[in-house]
């Protein structure tokens, strides 16, 4: 038959794509090599890396972990790696890593600020993590007033009082509020609980502690330095500068001229402020103001000035939230008939704080990082640590251990917040974009 | 008005702050502990160790007061303190005393109304040049790069010593201490110039300290020592002779070592009166006959302190000087104790 068409009557069998573009080969090519410009970028980028890294990896490793003093690293170094080598003395943090984590907090105790850490993160979990039970709550709602008395012991009475303080302002908000009016009723629910912690608390919990006593052994605050000051400094400024920080932003958007005033000028005027004035004037300037003798801790004065100054900042990363929301959702929650708790508590937050999430994020670690300024004013976090480990006539000259160990803890710290962050965000992701 | 009830409360809690500050030593005693402002971390004179225990030069003197006044060398409060805190500290009353190589000035003395009770270390200005330099003068510095810290009385010395001597120099400001190690070590600058018991210790972590030398000049006139408030001698009184006990203890050899064996008596009255087995001096102090004996005890005398901190056994390696006894041709002169 001369017409014949050939027609395939089965599939053939696929094949391999050319080794140049899959696997491993493909990949390098696609990524690295794919332009002269690329493969020349790449080449220098290699090199470079190279370059950094034939000069680190040999000082971290050619180290010295046993050594008791600078010199003695630099012989046991030598002996070992020739007469030539310089390698790292990590003996220092062998020797100081427990002083660089818990400061001068006796060691002894040390489970203490370990036990506070876990139930803060116990605390922290249900509000991080909305996948698990929600009694946890209960917890979250005790932790504030647990994990201080267990940071700075002495009697179980304070805390008890303290949480007596605020079951006075919910009683005395319940009566007033029926008898005279809701508006004496908040002002008497914010007036008198910060009466009673002023005047009443601590001569009735001393009262009750000599009656009936209750309570573990009092640390004070200058025990407290390296990572357990820079994370009990950052931990109170996240946690508190976040509430604070919302409620200043509602209060600058809000009609009422001397809340609205208020709140403005207490955010312009704090980020008009360098952090370090401020713990100066914490530090330097209350000395003067408070009479000799006032138990006034300089550690909870660093911390109301850097949550100060966390809020005000916090406040305008949630104020970008809000404006980033269209009018549409105020007025669809008006039109609801919310009334403004509600319509920010079901609408207008959930939203502007999702938006907002890298800029709190952002926020939570720059104040975390900025801890480290109060070694300026003599409070021994890792950085002042450091100074006075190199004070020691056997560690006098190490310097980038010291700052390598600090940056290290630092890094998991942060890169873990960023790292939630990201998961909050994709957890979040609703599809509006 | 509600600015003058704030003034009016300031004022009082300025006056209030007065009268209190006047009893240091009952306040001391009722506190059971000394409040002591130390630095944050100075090589030889005050440094935590790994167990947090601080120890040092400057940190023995307030050892020594403690265990005069308490009778317990370990009854302290250390407040670790910058140079921009210390003097706020003392004058607020957060520390009863402030050990802290603080130089004594005219100004500091009068202006910010302190009381230097004396002079526990002559420190003065130095220079550290490489060797391969060549350089055996401060004189022949013409044209070199200074590391010099910024904000101190050095900074001020250079350009003086410069001045006088018409030659030229170029400044390379640095932060601290460490830095200006890292600097000089990278030859950033030829010379490197601060407190000679500050060049001596650096020059001391060097890996090849041979290497270097301190120049024979020394520029400035730098005498550390304690100081307390204005305003309560009988603490300030306390304070000094608690120092002078231990260098006088040093030129009559009272040591922590023989201490016991000397407070049962001697044929020497002054050793007698230090010890407290003659006369009433610890009572006209305010406090009880044995107290110089407790500090000999606790800290050992000056040459003993100055031995174990800086001296030529530590890595430090700092020779007397300045610092020994006057009869050894130094500087140190306690007055009688009678």
């Amino acid at each position: 038959m001369a017409n014949v068409s050939y027609v395939r009557k089965t599939m053939l069998p696929e094949k391999a794509p050319p080794v140049t573009s899959s696997g491993v080969l493909g990949w390098i090519r696609e990524n690295l090599f794919s332009t002269p410009l690329n493969v020349i970028l790449t080449l220098l980028s290699a090199g470079f890396a190279f370059y950094v890294l034939a000069s680190i990896l040999p000082w971290i490793f050619q180290s010295s972990w046993t050594a008791g003093s600078l010199g003695e690293c630099r012989e046991v170094i030598k002996a070992t790696y020739g007469p030539d080598a310089h390698g790292a003395c990590w003996a220092v943090i062998r020797e100081r890593y427990l002083q660089l984590i818990f400061g001068f907090y006796p060691a002894e105790l040390y489970w203490r600020p370990i036990l506070a850490f876990v139930l803060a993160l116990v605390a922290l979990a249900p509000v991080l993590f909305s996948g698990l039970p929600r009694q946890m709550m209960r917890f979250s709602a005790v932790a504030p007033f647990l994990v201080p008395w267990l940071l700075w012991g002495g009697t179980f009475w304070v805390p008890l009082m303290v949480i007596a303080g605020i079951a006075v302002g919910v009683i005395a908000y319940n009566l007033l509020s029926r008898t005279v009016g809701s508006l004496a009723g908040i002002i008497a629910a914010g007036v008198l609980p910060v009466l009673w912690w002023i005047f009443v608390t601590s001569p009735l919990a001393s009262g009750l502690q000599s009656i009936i006593p209750l309570g573990i052994e009092a640390i004070p605050s200058r025990s407290f330095g390296g990572f357990l000051l820079s994370i009990t400094i950052g931990l109170v400024a996240i946690t508190a500068s976040l509430p604070i920080g919302i409620v200043l932003a509602l209060g600058r958007q809000s009609d009422l001229l001397i809340v609205k005033t208020l709140c403005v000028g207490f955010i312009e005027f704090i980020r008009g402020v360098p952090l370090i004035t401020l713990l100066f004037v914490a530090s330097v300037l209350l000395n003067y103001f408070l009479p000799p003798g006032t138990d006034f801790d300089i550690i909870v004065r660093v911390m109301i000035m850097v949550t100060l100054f966390a809020s005000a900042y916090m406040a305008e990363v949630v104020r970008g939230g809000l404006a980033a929301l269209p009018s549409g959702q105020y007025e669809a929650a008006d039109a609801l008939g919310l009334d403004y708790w509600k319509s920010q508590r079901l609408i207008i937050m959930p939203q502007a704080l999702k938006i907002s999430i890298p800029g709190i994020v952002s926020t939570f670690i720059s104040v975390f990082k900025d801890t480290t300024l109060v070694s300026i004013i003599g409070l021994l976090d890792p950085l002042g640590l450091s100074k006075a480990i190199r004070a020691d006539v056997n560690w006098n000259g190490i310097v980038w251990e010291l700052y390598g160990f600090i940056a290290f803890v630092f890094f998991i710290f942060c890169f873990s917040m960023s790292r939630y962050s990201m998961y909050l965000e994709r957890k979040l992701q609703t599809g509006h974009r | 008005m509600n600015k003058s009830v704030f003034f009016g409360a300031l004022a009082f809690v300025g006056l209030a702050a007065g009268a209190s500050a006047a009893a240091t030593l009952d306040d001391v005693k009722a506190r059971g502990k000394l409040n002591c402002g130390v630095n944050t971390g100075l090589v030889g004179f005050a440094a935590p160790d790994a167990n947090g225990v601080w120890g040092g030069f400057d940190v023995a003197l307030c050892r020594a007061v403690a265990a005069a006044t308490l009778g317990d060398a370990s009854a302290i409060e250390f407040v670790p303190l910058t140079g921009k805190t210390r003097f706020t500290a003392l004058a607020s009353g957060e520390i009863d005393m402030l050990s802290r190589n603080t130089t004594w000035t005219f100004s500091r003395d009068v202006d910010l109304k302190f009381e230097f009770v004396g002079v526990n270390y002559y420190d003065g200005q130095g220079f550290m040049v490489p060797k391969a330099l060549g350089v055996s003068s401060a004189k022949d510095l013409d044209g070199a790069t200074v590391c010099i810290q910024t904000g101190t009385t050095t900074e001020l010395n250079l350009a003086d010593f410069f001045r006088v001597n018409n030659i030229s120099y170029e400044p390379v400001p640095i932060e601290t201490n460490a830095e200006a190690q890292q600097q000089y070590l990278a030859g950033a600058c030829d010379v490197y110039t601060t407190d000679a018991s500050g060049l001596a210790a650096t020059r001391a972590t060097f890996e090849a300290p041979g290497d270097h030398v301190l120049l024979p000049e020394i520029i400035s006139k730098e005498p550390l020592g304690p100081l307390v408030r204005h305003g309560d001698s009988e603490w300030a009184d306390i304070v000094r002779w608690s120092f002078n006990a231990m260098v006088s203890a040093e030129e009559l050899g009272i040591t922590s070592a023989n201490v016991e064996e000397m407070a049962s008596g001697t044929n020497n009255p002054e050793i007698n009166r230090i010890l407290g087995t003659e006369g009433n001096l610890g009572e006209m102090l305010g406090l009880d006959a044995e107290w110089a004996k407790r500090i000999i005890l606790s800290v050992g005398n000056y040459g003993e302190v100055f031995e174990k901190n800086l001296g030529e056994a530590t890595p430090i390696g700092l020779a007397r000087g300045l610092n020994a006894q006057w009869t050894d041709g130094g500087l140190l002169y306690s007055p009688p104790f009678r």
